[in-house]
């Protein structure tokens, strides 16, 4: 392969990885802090993009779609929380696995009936359609490169509210060890349903991000799920470091792998990527659990 | 065992003789995948179907028609339980729909063996059209092979030298490519196949880019069609490399959701909306009219499904036990097909034109096929000889 093909493609594998990121972002936090396995995290990344895609069709502006969008999906999903996910912390696995499959169901039925079965219309927004060169003789659509640097910009952010914030302060302790936040006073019920809100805001803003590039269609959300949680698990679940260097590894992975090996051995890479870092560090890359 | 048992078994065979000398009324049987990301394709043959029933007068070959509804689920396994429910409990006269290949494999036989017949709206696999070819099993869309041989053979005609290939990995993209490249005699400079249901392509676009094909050639049905089409125009490969597809990925159910990204590509069909004959006009504007929306190609397969039901059933005065008439009757296919001439080849598969198409804007600024020219004439399949049936 020759260099500047190597280039566009490592330029797809970062931009599949930090879309990767802002989904497993909100799940790795999920799963760490609350111990939920929340499967449903694609339905409110499909009503991120279904929203916003809405919005831009009435307002024609993709800023306004996207800033109203995003507290709109915050505010579905710390709903989703209040009234369904928030009698299931004490349950097991496998309880939370069926019910969240159920609001799968539910989300997706909910879209059929609102927007139909057909795909959903979202453009490029004007200014950032089209493509630019990068390099001489290389191409590279506008809008990919603002999924990367959104999605940049979002980790950094991330990492200062984790690291420099009260809040981020709490999330890391109750990822480390919830009952002891709990112990010493901090309203731990609110707490699960800001970082619920926060990782349905991500997996919103994801939706959002990909509308305009993909078809916003009824299931889009479980076509990432499987990858997302590839992440978090090679990750270390509970750790935002860990999901985004295992959302780049996994991104550049598959990437690679889908161009330079046969379909069906392409299709395992990331499993067997997964496998691999388990065996070496069966917590993952960057585990939170002390 | 008690008394109130007994009554109620009883009850129970009482009411299931009377249903099954029911008074003089056609039931039809319709199974399709109504559920799930392509639940649209389901809904638009449904549509088309109800459409045809109306404009034979309420009825089906002068009888009143009772439609049981089945949800396949795109699962073979789940089809064959509707198909046996409604063979053995709801006893339906013909059955019909059926989208998907795989499912339509599994359900075949057993509703073949069950002495009824059954009418695809949608899916034509290889083995039904050749060695496997069933006496009550008529398809009144198309072999799947054949719309990719029409792009194939204009592709030739056109003069490219050089074309790549693009499918998602699974039986009917094989069958597809292998469609074309029947007709294409060019170099084939690249074939891929993609992961089912992969949504981005720019990995797979900048291998496209660096082979510099003459064309490609993509099979991408439903939502990987609008991912895919979205993902070429915008990464400016529309301007460079001209894109040639079938119907299913321009489909009027998708146009809407592609946006101008589609604008200009053209695609190859059996069928198109301002295809004109009387028929077709007619169930062109009664559908914009019932539905109001621009009917799919599938939706003009389900119409054509009603009124060849409807042409058998009133070939036999309504007297469906005498299984040879009724095959003849169905055989003849002496119904005006939308598509304009329309005969059964040996094997119950259609010979029938094909045409391309392209997409254009319409008056009223919405995305629609208007046709370009015909690629074949009178097509039979390329399985038919294979099939033992006279």
């Amino acid at each position: 392969m020759d260099p500047l093909l190597i280039f566009i493609q490592s330029l797809n594998g970062l931009q599949l990885g930090v879309m990767l990121f802002l989904m497993a972002a909100g799940l790795t936090l999920v799963f760490g802090v609350m111990n939920l396995i929340n499967l449903a995290h694609g339905s409110l990344y499909m009503m991120g993009a279904y929203l916003a895609a809405t919005i831009q069709q009435h307002t024609g502006s993709f800023l306004l779609a996207v800033l109203l969008a995003i507290p709109l999906t915050t505010m579905l999903g710390m709903l989703v929380e209040v009234v369904a996910l928030r009698k299931l912390y004490r349950r097991d696995h496998l309880d939370q696995v069926l019910a969240t499959f159920a609001l799968i169901l539910f989300f997706n039925e909910l879209v059929r009936i609102i927007w139909g079965p057909q795909a959903y219309f979202m453009a490029v927004p004007g200014l950032l359609s089209g493509y630019i060169t990068i390099l001489p003789g290389v191409t590279y659509p506008v809008f990919r490169l603002v999924i990367i640097g959104v999605g940049l910009a979002v980790a950094l952010l991330l990492y200062f509210i984790i690291a420099r914030t009260r809040l981020g302060m709490l999330i890391r302790a109750g990822a480390t060890n919830r009952e002891m936040v709990g112990a010493l006073g901090v309203n731990i019920k609110l707490l699960y349903t800001i970082v619920f809100g926060l990782g349905a805001a991500l997996a919103g803003l994801a939706g959002m991000m990909a509308g305009p590039i993909l078809s916003v269609e009824v299931g889009m959300g479980e076509s990432i799920i499987i990858l997302t949680f590839v992440v978090i698990v090679i990750g270390g679940i509970g750790s935002i470091r860990g999901a985004l260097i295992a959302s780049m590894l996994v991104g550049v992975a598959d990437t690679f792998g889908r161009v330079l090996l046969p379909p069906a051995l392409a299709s395992m890479v990331i499993y067997i990527l997964m496998a691999t870092v388990l065996y070496w560090r069966p917590q993952g890359l960057f585990p939170a659990h002390g | 065992m008690s008394k109130r048992l007994i009554m109620l078994v009883a009850g129970l065979f009482l009411v299931w003789g009377s249903s099954a000398y029911a008074a003089e009324q056609l039931k039809v049987g319709y199974i399709a995948t109504m559920s799930g990301p392509a639940a649209s394709l389901g809904t638009d043959i449904l549509d088309g179907f109800k459409l045809g029933i109306k404009h034979c007068g309420d009825k089906l070959g002068d009888m009143p028609v009772e439609l049981v509804v089945g949800d396949d689920q795109l699962k073979p396994d789940v089809g064959v339980q509707v198909a046996s429910r409604m063979i053995e409990k709801d006893k339906v006269d013909i059955v019909t729909g059926i989208v998907f290949s795989n499912v339509m494999m599994a359900v075949a036989k057993p509703i073949t063996d069950a002495g009824i017949f059954l009418v695809s709206g949608n899916a034509g696999p290889s083995p039904l059209a050749g060695k496997g070819c069933l006496p009550n099993f008529f398809a009144v869309s198309w072999q799947n092979d054949q719309t990719h041989e029409a792009m194939g053979k204009y592709l030739q005609d056109q003069g490219v030298k050089t074309l790549y290939l693009m499918a998602p990995n699974y039986q009917a993209g094989k069958d597809g490519l292998a469609g074309v490249k029947r007709y294409f005699k060019g170099e084939i400079v690249g074939e891929v196949y993609t992961k089912i249901n992969q949504p981005d392509y720019a990995a797979e676009l900048a291998q496209l880019r660096a082979a510099k094909p003459e064309a490609v050639f993509v099979f991408y049905p439903g939502g990987m069609g609008i991912n895919f089409v979205k993902q070429y125009a915008q990464s400016g490969l529309k301007e460079e490399i001209p894109l040639y597809t079938t119907a299913f990925t321009l489909d009027q159910s998708v146009l809407q959701a592609m946006g101008d990204a589609a604008l200009g590509l053209k695609n190859s069909s059996f069928w198109s909306p301002d295809l004109k004959n009387p028929a077709n006009e007619k169930f062109v504007a009664d559908f914009k009219a019932t539905y109001n929306r621009i009917p799919s190609l599938f939706a003009a397969q389900g119409y054509d499904a009603a009124l060849l039901i409807d042409s058998a059933v009133r070939a036999v005065n309504g007297d469906l036990s005498d299984q040879d008439k009724l095959r003849e009757a169905f055989k003849k296919a002496d119904f005006k097909s939308v598509r304009g001439d329309f005969k059964f080849n040996n094997n119950h598969f259609p010979i029938q034109d094909f045409y391309i198409r392209q997409v254009v804007k319409n008056e009223d600024g919405v995305l629609t096929n208007k046709l370009l020219g015909i690629a074949f004439k009178d097509h039979a399949d390329a399985y038919a000889t294979q099939c033992e049936m006279k």
